[in-house]
């Protein structure tokens, strides 16, 4: 379920590492807790979030949408954005159907790899939402 | 043979008003000019008039009727029967409420006729500012603001200006983590850092964590009380003493007033500011979500900073007193919502001092009654005395894979609205119910008896209540697909 | 049932309460009375206040017939009794009606997209201020003299707490425009909004397309107010990103400041900054058309401090009242009543000096020394005269603001220019009608 590859925050999000790009997403957990998907929206402070874009770990870049609720999207990363998915702007349902795989949300070129260490382990991770429920 | 013809409260094939428009139908009717009449391109400027206004609806008189009358069916109303949504009082809405506020010299008084010709609506301000000062005990009101939030925003900013006036307005405002989702957006808008404060295991504000957080950076706290759970914060005169060592405001949402009418008065246990709901506790009608009045009650600090302008005596007449200095402004063109606050007053005047209290007693007898009578059958997670609502929790029924919103949604098929649904965020699936006074043993059974089959039904046959409503003549609405492609308004069909 | 709760009296069930936060004594309010008794006290309250007065104030309020039908459609308890539509299986009607409104402001407006009300268009206009600044992630306000002065106190009010400047830009003094040029000396690249309003305070049509060619210049947003709903059934649709505008022209009471219905309406792309309550259109599971609120995500009981405002109750029965009445008027009835209300005001302002020569709709400044004077003398037979300027413009208390609708009748208008020209206001030159 969680790739054993993917590093994870205690705010849902993941990242896979591949050379200096890593790719992020959000979780199955924080899929399945928002419910149906309606809307993604790929904000840094008041700007669209696009390609070229520096951005610090930790920092919200974006939300997703249900219904219902509305979750903070928090970079795992710092670095520089190189690719924004857009497919979710038209299939936002994407993310509730492949959350770890087709419906990623953003590429980034990693600055200070040395910030994955304080990611969580798929097993850490799970054991968090083990814990969280 | 199909049937082509709508009949009410059977099929929603009830076509919008573009669609059985046709050019050349009217329903109004004009009178003869009796002044030339004038070439709009003229007087106007060509560039400045339009051409027809695409798409706007023709239709007769008969079909706009119809069309209404038809549309009215479909929704429930107190009229109907009860609504159980907790913290929204849903009471019964006086008809006599509607012919006074007609009353022609009020409903044709322009904000700007003259003030010697305006003393009926004056009196009419000057009534229910006095009776809202009794029943609130606090000093000054104003009847400006809107709606509740509204006079949450005044609120808030009339604790910023008191504070910039003694130097320093302040960071931060705590909010309950029990708070209605208007207590931060308000506080976020006047310019405030929202900080949560947790309640305690028994539902309350946690005294010790507010002495905690209560700092010189705290410019308030926004309380409810009774609270969302429907108890009354007990320690609140020591809360208000913490706020008031360091400099700081004790802020009352009075959404819950239904439950303190002529039994206990904010101004006396420490409040400084707050809003009433005309809408609620007041009786006036909700009308599918407004209009409201949210007038804003003060301890006498904060008087001079109230929106301008203030009634005032002079020359054995009232007036309005725009000479005020430290005032915050205005936060509405004109003096706020007229008609609600005739309503309102009208409904002070048929209950009288003894009658407001009996209905806060009936109030909270009925809430205390639908819980005694819950209890077997839902979860209650914070047991103290409630008072005029009573906030239960979907968890024994969420273990049987059925939820608070489903229970709602079959509460439907029984003929009521549903109460309020997860809300508030403290409780786990929580069915917030609130009767009022209104309800009589009658329909209160009634609703007792739908909930208690409907728990039984979970048991015995949930996808039933899971696939709710099955009496409606809309089905489950799909609210995810509106989200997704927003359709927000009607467009002609491509041919 | 207090054997149910297992208390001997209602009493017990507040036994509960601190001591010390009890109320001891009866509410000191006099006792209820009876229906009857109400109704006279309305009575009695309204005799006291103006009545059967022609009447010739707008600035902001404006006196226009109510079709019968309004009251009767919203008089019904389906309509009035009933709450917020959040469960949409039993809303269809008020839902229903709301899309339709939504739909037909847009129709009026020329936008894409219009929220389901907000209180009023001075709220309107300030919360579209806000909605401006979240759109354009800048915080100065370029605001319009030629605006109604109580909105642009709200203004003040709400764009004060969130650290926006607000700078004003003057009127023309010969035409009663906003002067355009005056908003390009001001206008610089922190502004994220220019607000006019038109028809503005004056009556004056302003040249809504040329301030906002000028906005998007620098990169700001123009902000358009309306006061005077019924100018829409002739005027040309605003070149506007944000319309903000008061719907009390369409039959709702003037009723002494409110309660009235404001309006947002919008470009597509703005969509999801705008405040209010939004209705969408959607299906059932058994496929039928429906309705229900949607895009609640920007809103308070979700989104909560990051709400795009925190308006919670609207105006849904008044703007239902709008509803009813832009049906009963349709297409044709709303540009025919423009165009009466259009040849009532230029019929009697053909009678008097005017103050300013731009192009005006319904409402129109005269120069007259003695406002005051010639009200009072007006009072005498039976006639509300317009509104002395000199309390919101210092430099204009030589002046009246009045205004004419299809309500205004001839003979009334006659005594007017009569009462003024006694003063010696009339035009110099006989106008042709």
């Amino acid at each position: 379920m969680y790739p054993e590859e993917y590093r994870y925050t205690k705010e849902h999000e993941w990242v896979h590492v591949e050379g200096d790009t890593g790719t992020i997403g959000i979780t199955d957990h924080a899929q399945h807790e928002l419910g149906d998907i309606v809307y993604v929206d790929f904000k840094y402070g008041r700007e669209t979030l696009k390609a070229g874009q520096r951005v610090d770990q930790g920092k919200t870049i974006g939300s997703v949408e249900s219904v219902k609720a509305v979750s903070d999207i928090y970079s795992p990363v710092s670095g520089d954005v190189v690719e924004v998915n857009g497919a979710l702007a038209e299939a936002p349902e994407k993310l509730n159907a492949d959350p770890h795989g087709e419906a990623w949300l953003v590429k980034i070129r990693l600055t200070d790899p040395g910030e994955l260490a304080n990611l969580l382990s798929a097993a850490d991770y799970q054991t968090y939402i083990g814990a969280e429920k | 043979m199909p049937i082509k013809k709508v009949r009410s409260h059977i099929s929603p094939n009830e076509a919008l008003l573009f669609e059985r428009s046709s050019p050349g139908k009217k329903a109004y009717q004009l009178p003869d000019l009796d002044v030339p009449a004038v070439d709009p391109r003229a007087t106007l400027g060509a560039e400045n008039v339009r051409a027809e206004i695409e798409g706007f609806p023709e239709v007769s008189e008969v079909e706009a009727i119809r069309h209404f009358t038809r549309l009215s069916t479909w929704n429930y109303a107190i009229d109907h029967g009860m609504y159980p949504l907790g913290s929204c009082t849903m009471k019964y809405n006086p008809r006599v409420n509607e012919l006074v506020a007609r009353t022609e010299g009020l409903a044709w008084a322009h904000p700007y006729q003259p003030e010697s010709l305006s003393q009926g609506a004056l009196e009419v301000m000057a009534q229910l500012e006095s009776a809202l000062l009794e029943i609130t005990g606090m000093d000054a009101v104003t009847l400006q603001p809107a709606a509740g939030a509204h006079g949450e925003l005044t609120g808030i900013l009339l604790i910023r200006a008191l504070l910039e006036q003694e130097g320093n307005p302040r960071r931060k405002i705590l909010i309950p983590d029990s708070a209605h989702g208007t207590n931060p957006a308000t506080a976020a808008i006047a310019g405030y850092v929202v900080e949560n404060i947790r309640s305690d295991e028994r539902g309350l504000l946690d005294l010790a964590a507010l002495e905690q957080s209560v700092t010189e950076d705290v410019a308030g706290l926004m309380i409810t009380n009774p609270n969302t759970l429907g108890v009354f914060e007990s320690r609140i005169i020591a809360a208000a003493e913490v706020l008031h060592r360091k400099g700081a405001l004790l802020y009352m949402d009075g959404a819950n007033m239904n439950a303190l009418v002529g039994i206990a008065r904010p101004g006396d246990f420490g409040v400084d500011v707050m809003h009433l709901n005309l809408h609620k506790t007041f009786s006036t009608p909700h009308g599918g979500g407004g209009p409201g009045g949210g007038p804003v009650a003060v301890k006498k600090h904060l008087e001079p900073f109230l929106p301008v302008p203030r009634l005032k005596r002079a020359n054995d007449a009232w007036a309005f007193d725009y000479d005020r200095p430290l005032s915050i402004g205005k936060v509405k063109a004109f003096y706020g919502n007229f008609g609600v606050l005739v309503r309102a007053l009208a409904y002070i005047m048929a209950h009288g001092g003894n009658g407001l209290r009996a209905a806060t007693m009936d109030a909270v007898l009925n809430a205390n009654y639908i819980r005694k009578k819950l209890e077997p059958f839902f979860d209650l997670p914070y047991t103290l005395p409630n008072m005029h609502e009573v906030v239960f929790s979907d968890e024994r029924q969420a273990r049987l894979g059925v939820r608070t919103g489903d229970i709602a949604k079959r509460l439907i098929d029984y003929g009521f609205h549903p109460y309020t649904v997860s809300f508030p965020l403290i409780v786990h699936g929580a069915m917030m119910i609130e009767p009022t006074e209104t309800e009589g043993k009658l329909e209160l059974d009634l609703f007792i008896d739908a909930m208690i089959s409907i728990a039984k039904e979970i048991e015995t046959e949930p996808e039933t209540v899971k696939t709710a409503p099955h009496a409606t003549r809309t089905s489950r609405v799909d609210e995810v697909k509106a989200a997704r492609k927003p359709v927000l308004k009607w467009a002609p069909a491509r041919a | 049932m207090l054997e149910a709760c297992g208390v001997e009296s209602p009493e017990d069930l507040f036994a509960h309460l601190p001591e010390a936060v009890r109320l001891k004594r009866p509410l000191q309010l006099p006792p209820g009375i009876s229906e009857y008794e109400i109704v006279d006290y309305f009575r009695r309250r309204g005799d006291e206040n103006a009545n059967g007065y022609a009447t010739f104030l707008g600035a902001g309020v404006y006196a226009h017939y109510r079709p019968v039908l309004v009251d009767t459609v919203v008089s019904r308890g389906e309509f009035l009794t009933s709450y917020t539509p959040y469960q949409a299986e039993i809303s269809q009607g008020t839902l229903t009606t709301i899309f339709e409104f939504q739909t037909m402001i847009c129709q009026l407006t020329g936008m894409d997209v219009a929220n389901a009300s907000m209180y009023d268009g001075s709220t309107a206009l300030a919360e579209a201020a806000l909605m401006a600044a979240r759109l354009t992630g800048k915080g100065g306000l370029l605001v319009a003299r030629s605006v109604h002065p109580e909105y642009q106190e709200v203004l003040q009010t709400y764009a004060k707490n969130q650290g926006m400047p607000i700078t004003e830009f003057d009127y023309d003094a010969g035409t009663g425009a906003a002067d355009l040029d005056d908003l390009e000396r001001k206008l610089n690249d922190l502004t994220a909004a220019v607000i006019v309003q038109s028809p503005n305070f004056f009556g004056v049509v302003e040249d809504v397309k040329r301030a906002a060619a000028i906005a998007h210049r620098r990169g700001a947003l123009l902000v358009m107010g309306f006061a005077e709903a019924v100018s829409l059934g002739i005027l040309e649709p605003p070149a506007a990103d944000i319309v903000a505008g008061e719907l009390q022209s369409f039959a709702i009471s003037p009723s002494y400041g409110g309660p009235y219905a404001g309006i947002i309406a919008t470009r597509e792309k703005f969509a999801r900054q705008m405040p209010g309550r939004l209705v969408g259109e959607t299906t059932d599971t058994r496929g039928n058309r429906a309705f229900c609120l949607t895009m609640a995500t920007r809103e308070q009981h979700i989104r909560r401090e990051k709400a795009t405002s925190n308006i919670c109750t609207n105006q849904a029965l008044i703007a239902l009242m709008a509803t009813v009445f832009m049906t009963v008027y349709g297409k044709q009835g709303l540009r025919e009543l423009a165009e009466q209300n259009l040849a009532k005001a230029h019929y009697l302002a053909g009678k008097l000096k005017l103050r300013f020569s731009g192009p005006f709709f319904n409402e129109f400044v005269v120069s007259t020394a003695q406002p005051e004077a010639i009200n009072a003398e007006l009072l005498n037979r039976k006639i509300i005269g317009g509104l002395p300027l000199g309390r919101f413009y210092p430099e204009l208390s030589d002046a009246m603001l009045l205004c004419a609708t299809e309500m205004s009748r001839r003979d009334d208008m006659d005594n007017v220019g009569q009462a003024l020209s006694l003063r010696g206001t009339l035009s110099p030159a006989p106008r042709s009608a």
